[in-house]
C-alpha cells in the first residue's frame, strides 16, 4: 500500500510534468532559479538524474527515503539524511526537518478533537438512541444535521469573531504554544480550534452512533442480556455500545489519520503553524518538494490508521480472527 | 422419450467449494457439499430430497437447475447433458426447469405487482399469449388459489402463505416439466403448510407435472413423495419408494432420523424407544473418511471407518450404503457380510 | 396458590394502526416439576406472553394488566428493579435461536460467568469453575476448553447446549424456552428435548415451552395452552388436548399436519384462511373466518367473544358450540378421521 502510494505521488509530481511537457530544464530551473544560465540548467538536470530513465529516478526518489541521497550541485556534495524527501524551491532547506517541526501542532489539534469528539458523539449517540424521539433525541441530532451540514472556516470564524475577538475568553487565532513550555497555555490556546474541529466530527460520530446502538439494541443477544438480569446500564454498555462501537471504530482510524496529514482547514482558520498550513503554503508557492512530503507523509499516516484499526478490529471481534 | 427414460438423471455429481486462506487465497481445502451423487427422476413422479444441514440437498437443487456450475458428474435432462450448457442455450431449458424457494418473501422482488411477477417469465422468454399476459396470469393466479382481481396488488399485502402461492404461480407460469422446490412449506405456519402441499399435489395432478422436493422435515416428505432420497454429508446413503424408506428403512441413519421426529402423540413418548444420535453433523469441510456416518452410529465397526460402502440396490428400487443395513433382506445382508 | 399463577395478563401495544392486543386475557397456573406448552401460529401472542412474564415485552408504549404470581410475589405492579433482580435468577429464558441470542464478542464462558455473577457476589474463577461445571452437565466435550471458545465456533446444537447452560446458571426456578429446538436439526432437536426433560427433572423447575410444533409440544408438557389471536382457545391437560380436544381450531391443527406415527392420508386437511395479524383479530370468536362450524352458532360468532368454559372433562374451551355437540362432531367427524391417519 506504501509502495503504491509512493509510485503515485511520484507519479504526480515527477512524470506527469513531463508528459505535459515540461522538460528536464524545466524540473531543473526550478532548483536553481530563474537567474541561472541554461548551461547551469542543464548542469544540473543531468546531475540531478531527470535525464534518466523513469525506474532509475523511482529507484532513487526511494532510496532518498530510506537510505538518505547525496545531491552534487556542482558546488560541492549535500548530505540529504534519510530520509530525504528533498529540498525546498524556495527556502533550500530539506523537506523533511520543516515536517517535524510542524507535527506537534497538527498531533496536539488532532489528538485533543478527537478525544472531544468521541466522548461527546459517542455519548450524545448513545443517548439519543435511548431515548429516542424524546427530546434531547431531536435537539441533538438537529445540532448534528447542523455541524455535518455547515463547513468548518464558517463556525471557525463565527466562533472565532464570537468567543475571541467579542466575548474575549479566548486567545485570538495563530496563538501556539509548545506543550512542554506551558500546558495550561497550550490547552488554552487549542481550545477553540478543538471545540470547533470536534464539532463538526462529533456531529457525525454522533448520527452514526446512534444508528448503530437503534440497530444492536434491537438484536436478540440483548434481549439475553436483560433476560439474564443485567442491569440496564451495562446491557446498553457492555452489550450495545460494544457491538455498536465497532463501525465507528473503522471511520475513528481513517478520520484521524487524514486529520494528521494536516487539518487545513482548521489550521488556515486559526493560522496555526501545523501541517495542514504548510501544505497550503507549498502550494501557494508551488513548492513541488514540500507538497510531494506532505502528500506522502498524510497518505502514510492513512495507510498506517488503517492498518491499526484493522489489528484493532480482530481484537474487537472475535469474529474476524478466524476468517 | 421412452416412458422408461428419466425425465433428470443425475449421475455422480459433485460440487466442491474451494476453501481459501490469506491475502494469496491460497486454496487449504474443499468443502465438498456434494460428493458424487446419483438419482434418476422419472416423469409425474415426485422424487423427496431429506438430510439435516449441511447435507448438500439444497446444493443439488441448485446444481440440477444450474445456477451453480457443478464441478464433477452430469445432469441428464430429457435426454441431452446440460452440467455444462451455455446461458444462452440454458434458457429456453428454464421454461422446462422452475425452482420454487423457502422464504417466499425475500424471493419476491417487493416493488414489483403480483402481475409484473408472475408475468415476468412470459416477458424474460418472450412468450406470446392467446389473450394477452395478463389475462394468463390471472388464470394462474387462479389455478394457485388467488383472487385474479388482486393483479395489481404488492407482495407484502399478502400473507406468508399467499405469498408462497405467488412464488409457486411464477414457476408455473411457463408451463415447466420439473419443478424443484427447496424447502417450500418450511417457513409457513402449521395451518398453512397443509394448504401449500395439497396445492403442490392438485397442480402436478392436473399440469402432469415433476417434482424434486427438498426438505428436512420428514413428515412433509413422507405425504409429497413417491420416492425418498436421504442424504448425510454430500452423500445419498439410501434411496427408496416412500413405502419402503418409511416402513423398512435400511440405513441407521433413516433410522435415527425417523425415530428422532417427535410425534404429536403423549402417549407415544412414554412408549416409544427411540435411537439417540450424540453428536452433531460433522462439517462438511472435514467429513469423516470411509463411511461419513461411522462416527455418530452406534452399529460401526473397523470397516466402516477404512472402506467406503457403496450405495448399492439390495431390494426391489432399495439403494442402500451401509455396511450393515437394518430391514434388509437375508440374502443381501449375508451377501454383504462375506464381501465386507 | 401455584408456584406460578397468571392471571387475566393483558399486554396491549399502542401503534399508528391502532391498539394491538398481543394478549388478551390469559389466565394459566404452573406447579414447580410440571411443565405448560403454549401452542399457536405466528402472531397468537405465545412469545410475547412469555417475555411479558419476564418483565421484557418492549418499552414502556406496552401497557400490561392482570397479575402475575411467581411463588406468592406479584409481578406486575413489582418495582422494575425487583423484576430485574428475579430475571435469570428465579427466571430465566432460553431462545429459539441460540446464534443470535448470544453475544457475537464474547466467549461462551463469559456470556455464563457473567448471568452467575449477576445474582451472585463471587469472584471470577469461582463463577468460571461453575461455568464450565454446568457446560458439561449440558453434555459440551471438554467443557474447560470450550468455555473460551465463541458462539461461532460452536455448531448450531452446541450452542443452543451453551445457551441452556447460560439459562441454568443461577438455577431457576421457572425456565421460560421460546421455540427452543426450531432453529436446530431432527437428531439435535431429539438430543436437546432429551437435555431439557432430564434437566428440569433434576432441577424440579417449572417449564414454559412455546412452539408452533404439536410434536415438541406432547414430548414435553404436561399441560397445553393453545393460543390464538392473543387468547387462550383450549387449555388442559395433555392427553385431553391431544386425545379429546375441542376446539375446532386444536381439531385443525392435528388434521392439517402430516404425522410419521399414522398411515399416510391421500390428502391434508388443513385449515382454510390464514392466521389473523394481532392489529386486525377478527371481532368475536377470533376463528370464526376460518371455522368450518362458524354458521352452528345462530351469528354470534362474530360478535360475541366466546367464554373459556370448562368442558365435561374440565379442560378449558372457547367455543360457542355447546358441550354435547362439540362432543358428537369430535366423536363423529373428526376423530374417525384422525384416527385413520
Amino acid at each position: 500500500m506504501l509502495i503504491v502510494i509512493s509510485m503515485v505521488t511520484f507519479g504526480i509530481f515527477f512524470v506527469v510534468p513531463q508528459w505535459a511537457g515540461s522538460t528536464p530544464e524545466a524540473l531543473a530551473s526550478r532548483y536553481v532559479g530563474r537567474a541561472a544560465t541554461p548551461e547551469t540548467v542543464h548542469l544540473v538536470a543531468e546531475r540531478l538524474g531527470f535525464n534518466d530513465p523513469i525506474v532509475v529516478q523511482y529507484g532513487r526518489f526511494l532510496k532518498g527515503i530510506f537510505v538518505g541521497a547525496e545531491y552534487d550541485y556542482g558546488a560541492g556534495v549535500e548530505q540529504c539524511p534519510a530520509p530525504c524527501l528533498g529540498y525546498s524551491f524556495i527556502s533550500g532547506q530539506p523537506v523533511w526537518p520543516d515536517l517535524l517541526d510542524r507535527m506537534p501542532v497538527t498531533f496536539s489539534l488532532a489528538i485533543g478533537a478527537a478525544l472531544l469528539w468521541v466522548v461527546f458523539g459517542v455519548s450524545v449517540g448513545v443517548l439519543s438512541a435511548l431515548r429516542r424521539g424524546s427530546f434531547f433525541d431531536r435537539l441533538s441530532m438537529g445540532t448534528a444535521l447542523a455541524g455535518v451540514s455547515l463547513p468548518i472556516f464558517f463556525t471557525g470564524m463565527v466562533s472565532l469573531v464570537v468567543f475571541s475577538y467579542g466575548l474575549g475568553w479566548t486567545p485570538p487565532g495563530g496563538a501556539w504554544t509548545d506543550l512542554t513550555e506551558n500546558p495550561a497555555q497550550w490547552a488554552y490556546n487549542l481550545l477553540l480550534p478543538w471545540i470547533t474541529l470536534a464539532f463538526l466530527f462529533a456531529a457525525t460520530y454522533a448520527r452514526l452512533t446512534r444508528a448503530g446502538m437503534l440497530e444492536t439494541m434491537g438484536e436478540d443477544y440483548i434481549r439475553t442480556a436483560r433476560a439474564k438480569g443485567l442491569r440496564e446500564r451495562e446491557v446498553v454498555v457492555k452489550h450495545g455500545l460494544r457491538a455498536a462501537l465497532t463501525p465507528i471504530l473503522t471511520l475513528f482510524g481513517i478520520d484521524f489519520g487524514l486529520l494528521i496529514g494536516g487539518a487545513i482547514l482548521t489550521e488556515t482558520t486559526y493560522t496555526l503553524p501545523g501541517l495542514g498550513q504548510f501544505a497550503i503554503l507549498a502550494i501557494r508557492n508551488q513548492d513541488l518538494p514540500q507538497v510531494m512530503g506532505v502528500v506522502l507523509f498524510a497518505a502514510g499516516f492513512v495507510v498506517v490508521a488503517s492498518f491499526v484499526v484493522d489489528l484493532l478490529y480482530a481484537v474487537v471481534d472475535p469474529r474476524v480472527r478466524l476468517s | 422419450m421412452s416412458e422408461n427414460e428419466p425425465l433428470l438423471s443425475v449421475q455422480n455429481l459433485e460440487k466442491h467449494f474451494p476453501v481459501t486462506k490469506g491475502l494469496l487465497k491460497r486454496e487449504v481445502g474443499a468443502v465438498k457439499a456434494v460428493d458424487g451423487i446419483s438419482f434418476d427422476v422419472f416423469k409425474g413422479e415426485t422424487l423427496g430430497l431429506v438430510g439435516e444441514s449441511g447435507c448438500g440437498k439444497s446444493t443439488t437443487g441448485r446444481l440440477v437447475t444450474r445456477l451453480l456450475e457443478p464441478t464433477g458428474g452430469k445432469v441428464v435432462f430429457e435426454g441431452r447433458d446440460i452440467t455444462h450448457m451455455g446461458q444462452g442455450k440454458l434458457r429456453p431449458l428454464r421454461r422446462d426447469m422452475q425452482m420454487i424457494f423457502q422464504d417466499p418473501y425475500s424471493s419476491l422482488n417487493p416493488r414489483h405487482t403480483v402481475g409484473a411477477i408472475v408475468g415476468a417469465p412470459f416477458r424474460i422468454q418472450g412468450v406470446k399469449t392467446e389473450n394477452g399476459t395478463k389475462k394468463a396470469v390471472q388464470d394462474i393466479l387462479e389455478m394457485v388459489g388467488l383472487n385474479p382481481e388482486h393483479y395489481n396488488r404488492y407482495p407484502h399485502e399478502f400473507s406468508g402463505g399467499q405469498r408462497q402461492r405467488i412464488g409457486i404461480a411464477r414457476t408455473l407460469a411457463l408451463k415447466p416439466k420439473l419443478i424443484i422446490a427447496d424447502e417450500p412449506v418450511s417457513a409457513l405456519d402449521v395451518s398453512i403448510q397443509a394448504q401449500v402441499v395439497n396445492l403442490l399435489e392438485d397442480l402436478q395432478n392436473e399440469l402432469d407435472l415433476t417434482y424434486v422436493v427438498i426438505a428436512h422435515d420428514l413428515s412433509v416428505v413422507r405425504h409429497i413423495s413417491d420416492r425418498v432420497a436421504v442424504m448425510y454429508l454430500g452423500k445419498i446413503v439410501e434411496i427408496a419408494d416412500r413405502k419402503r424408506l418409511y416402513t423398512a428403512p435400511m440405513h441407521p441413519y433413516t433410522n435415527a432420523l425417523l425415530s428422532a421426529v417427535p410425534v404429536p402423540d403423549p402417549k407415544a413418548r412414554r412408549d416409544r424407544d427411540r435411537i439417540r444420535l450424540t453428536g452433531d453433523v460433522p462439517s462438511p469441510l472435514n467429513p469423516p473418511p470411509a463411511c461419513r456416518f461411522h462416527t455418530r452410529c452406534w452399529k460401526a465397526q473397523e470397516i466402516c471407518k477404512t472402506v467406503e460402502p457403496p450405495l448399492e440396490e439390495l431390494a426391489g428400487g432399495h439403494r442402500v450404503a451401509c455396511h450393515f443395513p437394518e430391514n434388509a433382506p437375508v440374502a443381501a445382508t449375508a451377501e454383504d457380510a462375506t464381501k465386507a | 396458590m401455584s408456584f406460578l399463577d397468571v392471571k387475566d395478563l393483558r399486554i396491549h401495544f399502542p401503534t399508528d394502526d391502532g391498539l394491538v392486543r398481543a394478549v388478551d386475557g390469559l389466565t394459566f397456573s404452573l406447579e414447580r416439576g410440571q411443565t405448560l406448552g403454549i401452542v399457536g401460529e405466528s402472531g397468537s401472542g405465545k412469545s410475547v406472553t412469555s417475555l411479558g412474564i419476564l418483565g421484557l415485552h418492549k418499552g414502556g408504549r406496552a401497557k400490561i394488566s392482570g397479575e402475575i404470581w411467581l411463588d406468592g410475589e406479584e409481578l406486575v405492579g413489582a418495582s422494575a428493579e425487583a423484576v430485574r433482580g428475579l430475571r435469570g435468577k428465579k427466571m430465566a429464558m432460553i431462545f429459539q435461536d441460540p446464534l443470535s441470542s448470544m453475544h457475537p464478542y464474547y466467549t461462551v464462558g463469559h456470556q455464563i460467568i457473567e448471568a452467575y455473577r449477576i445474582h451472585h457476589d463471587v469472584s471470577k474463577q469461582v463463577a468460571r469453575k461453575h461455568a464450565v461445571d454446568l457446560l458439561g452437565r449440558v453434555g459440551i466435550p471438554e467443557p474447560a476448553k470450550r468455555v473460551d471458545s465463541y458462539p461461532h465456533e460452536f455448531s448450531g446444537g452446541m450452542r443452543q447446549r451453551a445457551m441452556i447452560a447460560m439459562a441454568l446458571s443461577c438455577d431457576p426456578e421457572l425456565l421460560i424456552a421460546d421455540e427452543p429446538t426450531t432453529a436446530l436439526d431432527v437428531t439435535v432437536q431429539a438430543q436437546i428435548l432429551d437435555l431439557m426433560r432430564d434437566l428440569q427433572r433434576e432441577f424440579n423447575s417449572a417449564l414454559i415451552v412455546i412452539t408452533h410444533d404439536l410434536g415438541v409440544v406432547a414430548e414435553l408438557s404436561d399441560d397445553i395452552l393453545v393460543m390464538y389471536g392473543g387468547k387462550c382457545i383450549e387449555y388442559g391437560k395433555a392427553d385431553d388436548i391431544f386425545y379429546q380436544p375441542e376446539h375446532p381450531y386444536t381439531w385443525g391443527l392435528l388434521s392439517s399436519m402430516p404425522r410419521l406415527d399414522r398411515e399416510r392420508t391421500e390428502r391434508l386437511l388443513p385449515i382454510k384462511g390464514s392466521p389473523p395479524s394481532l392489529i386486525n383479530v377478527p371481532p368475536g370468536c377470533a376463528f370464526h373466518p376460518r371455522c368450518p362450524y362458524a354458521d352452528r352458532t345462530d351469528g354470534r360468532s362474530s360478535t360475541e367473544v366466546p367464554d373459556l368454559a370448562p368442558t365435561e372433562r374440565g379442560h378449558l374451551v372457547r367455543c360457542h358450540m355447546g358441550r354435547t355437540e362439540r362432543r358428537t362432531l369430535w366423536e363423529t367427524e373428526i376423530k374417525p378421521v384422525l384416527e385413520t391417519q
